[in-house]
């Protein structure tokens, strides 16, 4: 018993314990993202944004979460009722599971705190990033409807163009780490220079074009066509309700702030502080992690507040005769001057 | 020369940045929004909102059934039906206004010589029945008697300029 106890049980509950403990806060900064949203939002057009709900509107996220848990999931009578339920499910589990990668910061030994600490972590974010696809083509299809399958055909072919262009970026920036596992790129960004090690200087044009694919990747403003409001009525989801709408909502937040920790990682230092002396780094890692994140968020928002939304023959030029050969270019560059230099990882 | 500085304007992302300056200079400026049920908006004194039926200060009403307000409303919404009073005066036996077909034209303050139906400053007398909507004449001068100090106001503050 003891050794079933020690051999299976309590590994099983502390992984599951440990996932509990990155999911919920997970959960909770979704909830909140919607409400910051909004709020950020409201602040640039001159409004108040929700106001009532709770003190500031804090409590607005449980209201509209109880209100879309409380109502009817109505499923069309021409829908495949199983890809349909089915879709919404994988869009937010392939939104939660990619976290398994993502490290917060050290423990005080120095190994990473994550999850699964696997050496090809950035792969694995890819990899899944590129399935989110499959929810939205699922859940287009599933419908039986014409809007929202012209807006799943939008959001993959959307999807499939920036995932070209976000493979580049991470390729240049894993020749300047010689590693996949996200910790080691983390660590990788640490030097005397403070913020001029993040790669977000020496790389500075790649975290542009990284940062505007994540927002075509995860269908943000501008890019937001597969849900243009004006045309395809919401896009994808028009036909879901309550739950499985939820679903999807929580899985695009999720995967907003996926993105963002991706930029963290890849560009502002993961979890390192900014300056490597007193005061900061008395702030443990976490802690600067979910600064940029919020950071890069607050950017989403901000975007989304300022520009326009692009044209569809826009998004795909954007995408495949400028990102593509620029960041192509740039892979060829970097390698380059890598190897001109003697700058390789690992001494070349 | 203009091909390198649009080439440069699109390269730097000039539009994009100060746009977003923009927006983040907006975002700290003051909300114009009012926290509408406890915060309220300027009205002006010719504002046009739910009708009322005024009275002399001696309690008289000071409808005299002439009709122009029912013959000008340009959505029939007024309804009257008059016949001598006992003391030999021509009152309304009846006035109607049926708020949901009022365009809130002010057609009918204009018409009348008396200054009796008037449209006040209330907005808000919205209701949960379409029937509630139906003004008789006891509910227009119970409004005329409620709102009293405000029409008399703002009607004085009109008179020069009519």
């Amino acid at each position: 018993m003891a050794e079933f106890w020690f051999t299976y049980l309590w590994p099983t509950l502390w992984i599951v314990l440990q996932i509990l403990f990155v999911v919920l806060p997970l959960l909770l900064a979704v909830a909140y993202l919607t409400l910051a949203e909004r709020k950020v939002i409201a602040a640039m057009h001159l409004r108040k944004g929700p106001n009532v709900v709770g003190p500031f509107g804090l409590l607005q996220p449980m209201a509209d979460g109880l209100k879309l848990f409380l109502k009817e999931t109505i499923i069309p009578t021409g829908a495949n009722r199983a890809v349909f339920v089915l879709a919404p499910m994988i869009t937010f589990i392939l939104a939660l599971v990619a976290w398994a990668v993502i490290p917060f910061g050290l423990h005080l030994d120095g190994s990473p705190i994550v999850l699964a600490d696997i050496n090809v972590g950035i792969l694995y974010l890819f990899a899944i990033s590129s399935l989110g696809v499959y929810g939205i083509i699922m859940a287009g299809w599933a419908s039986n409807s014409k809007y929202a399958f012209l807006g799943a055909i939008r959001s993959a072919a959307q999807m499939v163009s920036y995932e070209v262009s976000i493979g580049f970026v991470i390729i240049t920036v894993l020749l300047c780490v010689g590693s996949l596992n996200l910790s080691a790129i983390v660590q990788a960004q640490a030097g005397p220079y403070g913020p001029l090690n993040w790669f977000v200087f020496p790389l500075l044009p790649m975290a542009v074009i990284f940062f505007v694919s994540g927002l075509a990747e995860t269908n943000r403003h501008p890019f937001d066509l597969p849900e243009a409001e004006a045309e395809l009525v919401s896009g994808y989801n028009v036909e879901y309700s309550a739950m499985t709408f939820a679903l999807f909502f929580l899985g695009e937040y999720a995967n907003m702030i996926l993105m963002s920790a991706m930029t963290s990682v890849l560009f502002l230092g993961g979890w390192l502080p900014p300056f490597n002396f007193a005061p900061f780094t008395w702030i443990p890692g976490p802690v600067w992690f979910a600064l940029k994140i919020a950071a890069c968020l607050f950017v989403f928002l901000w975007v989304r507040a300022t520009l326009p939304r692009y044209r569809y023959d826009q998004l795909m030029r954007l995408g495949w005769k400028v990102f593509l050969p620029v960041s192509l270019v740039a892979v060829v560059v970097v390698a380059g001057a890598l190897l001109a230099f003697g700058w390789m990882p690992h001494g070349g | 020369m203009s091909f390198m500085d649009r080439t440069a304007r699109t390269v730097f992302l000039t539009e994009l940045v100060s746009g977003l300056a923009l927006t983040f200079r907006y975002m700290f400026k003051p909300t114009v929004t009012i926290n509408y049920p406890f915060e309220k908006g300027p009205l002006s004194p010719r504002f046009r909102g739910e009708h009322a039926l005024r009275r002399y200060p001696n309690g008289e009403e000071r409808c005299i059934a002439c009709k122009l307000c029912e013959a000008v409303c340009p959505a029939l919404a007024i309804t009257i039906e008059a016949e001598p009073r006992a003391d030999g005066s021509r009152r309304t036996t009846r006035y109607d206004i049926d708020m949901a077909k009022c365009i809130y034209c002010g057609y009918c303050q204009e018409a009348c010589p008396v200054d009796a139906i008037v449209e006040g400053p209330n907005f808000e007398f919205s209701t949960e029945t379409r029937e509630e909507l139906l003004y008789d004449k006891a509910k227009l001068l119970a409004n005329g008697d409620r709102w009293e100090t405000e029409l008399a106001a703002n009607l004085a503050a009109d008179a020069p300029y009519r």
